[in-house]
């Protein structure tokens, strides 16, 4: 086992940890922050995507110890406490963006950044901020429209 | 599934890195972005007994610039190469790379010592007449591109040695890289079926100098493609030039057959993508 400090949506964690827990693993079932998904453990379907020191990684292809010392910020993040939701979760509610949800959280981290960066954003830029996040329901258009306005003030 | 267990090195120092390659031989993995790596681990096509986390080496974390080269330690992310390394060719290509979430994490070097004969950096750097840099307890060893790929995910380097830097050498500054899927991104953008990666100069009377083309996903490693290469020299950059460049390509290749595509679509592939390209560079 090796220890671990990381920080998870703002909160410190010391952990022991084995070596091979992926880092989706620590997130889902050692910390119970089940947002992250795993769609294909290998990268391709985006489902698992965190923000790793504000960039978007891919918690599957992660070792949580690759993770010491740094932060991690999951779509449990976005919503406020009282349960109200980011304005980018609006927006994908509001356009139909998700159906089973299972690409949602996935989807979300990996637009935030684009978004914080607080830019109008075009439907060309937004497609290529998800090229790496597979949705099975929506055939996307929805997500790209919701992120669209969400982008606009 | 998920990984089998190993050993978790992560040394601070270089020296540290090289005992435990030294000690552990074969048995040792080299963990840098871990992008090649984990997926394989996932599917348990690779088990390792013991990882060396390189990550932490705070010297292997540096782009340099030295004047007569540039240097992309083992500890850049391809992200950071492809907004800082300067190279322009590499900077192209990058973009070409998996997927945005990828390239936080993946890096330069891991891509050239992985030697996926489909992917993009060892196919740059055999363009650019890039250097691999090894280092291990024995010292160091610098191979040129061409010797370091060897066949399919397998280069030059000794189980003890750590590709520590790929060294790029100033080269021509007119660049283009295409290779199919060409969207960027996307769910079959993450590996490559074919492409190229080319660089050349045009001369003050607008003729081709210095032409660079480099091939991937049509062999068992990148290919130059030197009677193309040739054929162009001083030539100037004309519609039944380029046409005779493409179809010295598709002459030069012998790709193999696997389930995504037949050796002539393949073949048909880098003739009509190195076609484009050089349209492209000469515009």
């Amino acid at each position: 086992m090796t220890a671990i400090s990381i920080d998870v949506n703002g909160t410190a964690h010391d952990l022991d940890v084995a070596p091979r827990l992926l880092l989706a693993d620590l997130l889902r079932d050692r910390l119970g922050l089940t947002g992250t998904k795993i769609g294909c453990a290998m990268g391709a379907c985006g489902a698992c995507t965190v923000l790793l020191d504000g960039a978007p990684v891919r918690a599957c292809l992660m070792f949580a110890v690759q993770a010491h010392d740094r932060s991690v910020r999951t779509v449990e993040d976005l919503a406020d406490d009282d349960g109200e939701l980011h304005p980018l979760q609006r927006a994908l509610r509001e356009h139909h963006g998700l159906q089973c949800g299972y690409c949602t959280p996935g989807m979300l981290m990996s637009i935030l950044p684009l978004l914080e960066s607080g830019q109008p954003l075009e439907p060309d830029a937004v497609r290529e901020a998800i090229a790496g996040n597979l949705c099975r329901c929506t055939g996307y258009d929805t997500i790209v429209d919701a992120v669209v306005e969400a982008s606009r003030p | 599934m998920k990984p089998s267990a190993f050993e978790y090195l992560a040394p601070d120092t270089c020296e540290e890195a090289f005992a435990a390659l030294a000690e552990h031989g074969e048995d040792a993995a080299v963990l840098a972005g871990g992008q090649s790596l984990i997926p394989m681990m996932n599917l348990r096509i690779a088990a390792p007994r013991v990882l060396v986390d390189v990550m932490r080496i705070p010297e292997l974390r540096a782009i340099r610039n030295e004047g007569d080269r540039i240097e992309v330690g083992a500890g850049v992310r391809m992200a950071e190469a492809e907004q800082d390394s300067g190279i322009p060719l590499l900077q192209r290509a990058l973009r070409h790379v998996g997927h945005p979430a990828i390239r936080n994490s993946g890096t330069v070097c891991g891509s050239a010592a992985h030697a996926d004969p489909a992917a993009e950096v060892p196919a740059v750097l055999l363009a650019v007449d890039g250097e691999v840099v090894l280092r291990s307890v024995r010292g160091e060893r610098v191979i040129a591109a061409d010797d370091f790929f060897r066949s399919y995910y397998t280069t030059a380097r000794e189980p003890d040695e750590l590709v520590v830097a790929v060294r790029i050498p100033p080269g021509p500054s007119r660049v283009a890289f295409r290779e199919v899927t060409p969207r960027l991104g996307g769910s079959t953008g993450e590996f490559a079926t074919a492409g190229v990666a080319l660089a050349a100069e045009l001369d003050p009377d607008g003729r081709f100098a210095d032409v660079r083309i480099a091939l991937l996903g049509v062999a068992d490693r990148p290919v130059r493609a030197r009677d193309a290469e040739a054929l162009l020299l001083d030539a100037e950059p004309a519609d039944d030039v380029i046409a005779a460049a493409a179809e010295s390509v598709a002459a030069a290749v012998d790709p193999p057959s696997d389930v995504h595509a037949g050796p002539e679509y393949r073949r048909h592939l880098v003739s009509v993508l190195t076609g484009r390209a050089l349209a492209e560079l000469a515009a």
